[in-house]
This record gives C-alpha cells, structure tokens and sequence, in this order.
C-alpha cells in the first residue's frame, strides 16, 4: 500500500484534463467509465491470485466480496452492501469512504459530471471477466449534494463458464 | 492524511490514462498526447510540490530545490531517493534513478523475453529490436514523471524543461534544464 495523495492527484489531474480536451461533461462521463472498465478486467487477475476468495455462489456473494475485500485491497476502504431487490440480481453499495475525492470541489460548470465514473467501470469491467453483465450506476454522489456515494449494481447476465481453462491465459 | 491505496491502483490509472490519450483520444497523433500526459504530471507535480514544501523556507538557490526533489520529493513518490546526480553547473541537472518503479515491470517482461537467447549480452542483434519496441512504449508513459518533476519545480519558482531517458532499463535519467 501507498499514500493516497498521488492516486488521488492524479485521478483529479487526468478528469481535469479530459474536461479540457473532450469539452463535454457527458463524453469525459463516458470515457472515465471506459478507462475505469478497462482498469478492471486487469485488476481482476490480481483480485483474484492475492485475495485468495473461493468461488461466489450467487451475486449476493459476489457483493459482498466486492464490498470488503476488492474495495479493501485497491482502496483501503470498505462498501456496505444495501437495498436489494427480491430476486437478488441488484442491490446497492454505500461507500464509507472515497480516497478519489479528496481536495475536490466541482465548479458550476461540471454539473452533469460524475466525477467517480471510473470506479463504477471498474466494478463492471471486473465483473465481466467472471462472467457476469452488469450495469453499474451512481444513485448518490456527494459531490453533488447527496448524502452519501452509493452505486447501484444491477446483474443482467451470468454468461455460463466455459470448461476447459486454459491454465496459461 | 492516512489514507492508502494499492500501488497497482495508481499503476492501473497511469497505464490507462497513457493509453487512452495514446490508443483513444489521438490516435496518430503521438506529439499531442505526449504534450496532454505531460500536463496531467504537471499539475500533479504542482499540488505534490506545494504539500510536501507546506513547513519548509523557500529554497535560496537551485541546487538546494534540486536536491529536495532528489531525496524529499522522491521518497515521497517511491519510498526511495534518486540514486545519481550530476550537473554541469549551468543549469542542467541529471536525475538517475537505477530502478525506476514505474518501469520496472516493462524492464521485467523484457528480461524474461530475453534470458533464453541473450543473457550476458543485452546488446546482441536479438535483443536489439525489443529494446526499440520497449522505448517506444515507456517514451509515452515517461512524459507523465517528467510533468511531475516540472510542475514540482515550477510550484518552487524554478522554470525548466524535463526530459528522460530510459535506454537503460530499469534505471532511468531524468534531464532538467533549467530556463534562464
């Protein structure tokens, strides 16, 4: 583990910088949830070689895993995991902590922006590569006067694994 | 503050954030991501500069601000100082780091690709053609460490241009000439 304080600048510097060169607030939304997304599908090898989490048997679990441990290893932080529907296949995830939002304050003219978009394409980029479609989406955001940083997750396919693994990929 | 992260989280982001301007947003235009990655460092280099200085006098001359990236800046940044440096006493300053962290895993891929036909002799014809794909790969992701040295430097009141040099994997130069 490492001081936050360089993550934290650089993620500031780097939506700084999209703001200035894609010119739109919808666009930089789209990109930080593109480069979040592929940040996890190569986080997810090393989620799984150090965290040492047996198989999740449902999406509960999965959550759950998400939750304590995935949030844990990258962030130091913990989600709690809330507000599920009655077939289990969404819920949400109230983040006790956010080390991406440190030093910020959003101007009037990001209004529109969701600043911790890459976290939400993380989640959904990892979850894809253990076969599971999601939709992850900010419900709450505090940088724009909520209470609280909640993601809703949503499952919308588990694609059946594919038997046999190929051990060297 | 406390706070940690993983060093794979702030690996992950600088990888992407590299390759989104380089394989996304200018494609084909390798000068303008180069100039927008060095503007991220640079502003990354500011706000760490301006931290790390909060209970410390202002720097009287060059060297002695020098110096403090050197040991301070970099500790903070890499749990480690800068292993070499040197200056020509006009202006230009010669960082060496021997292992720079945030190219030690291109430097690893490319010694186990080369142990097997070129081990005492990284500059064989095998390995020649690896190395030119490996510079151009870290070239890119360089620009955001020289931002940084130049934002930090310029929060001091010091203008220059940074450049660096990574021939020598693991090891890395980073070239500050200051301005006039």
């Amino acid at each position: 583990m490492q001081n936050a304080e360089l993550f934290t600048l650089t993620y500031g510097a780097i939506v700084r910088q999209l703001l200035t060169d894609l010119e739109d607030v919808d666009e930089v939304n789209k990109q930080l949830d593109q480069m979040g997304y592929n940040i996890g599908i190569r986080l997810i090898d090393e989620f799984l070689a150090k965290s040492n989490v047996s198989r999740c048997v449902n999406f509960k679990e999965t959550a759950e895993v998400i939750a304590k441990v995935g949030f844990k290893m990258f962030l130091g932080i913990t989600a709690t995991v809330t507000n599920w529907d009655v077939d289990g296949s969404s819920c949400s995830l109230v983040l006790e902590d956010n080390p991406l939002v440190d030093f910020v304050e959003l101007p009037d003219m990001c209004q529109g922006l969701y600043y911790c978009n890459v976290l939400s394409g993380v989640i959904r980029g990892a979850l894809e590569m253990v076969s599971m479609k999601t939709e992850v989406t900010w419900v709450r955001d505090m940088l724009r006067g909520d209470d609280a940083y909640e993601l809703r997750l949503k499952l919308l396919k588990q694609v059946p694994e594919e038997y046999p693994y190929k051990d060297d990929e | 503050m406390g706070r940690e992260v993983s060093e794979s989280c702030i690996d992950a982001l600088i990888t992407e954030m590299v390759s989104s301007y380089c394989n996304r947003f200018y494609v084909n235009k390798p000068e303008v991501s180069a100039r927008r990655i060095e503007a991220i460092g640079y502003q990354v280099g500011i706000q760490l500069s301006e931290r790390y200085t909060v209970e410390r006098p202002r720097f009287s001359e060059h060297l002695e601000a020098i110096k403090f990236i050197c040991k301070e800046f970099w500790s903070e940044l890499f749990k480690k100082q800068i292993d070499n440096l040197k200056t020509n006493h006009k202006g230009t300053f010669v960082l060496q780091d021997n292992r720079f962290q945030w190219l030690t895993h291109m430097s690893i891929n490319a010694s186990a690709e080369t142990t097997d036909s070129s081990q005492q002799e990284p500059h064989s014809p095998n390995s020649t053609t690896l190395d030119a794909n490996l510079l151009q790969a870290t070239s890119m992701h360089l620009y955001f460490p020289c931002g940084i040295i130049r934002g930090a430097l310029s929060n001091l009141g010091i203008p220059c241009a940074v450049s660096a040099d990574a021939s020598n994997l693991p090891a890395c130069s980073f070239v500050i000439r200051i301005k006039a």
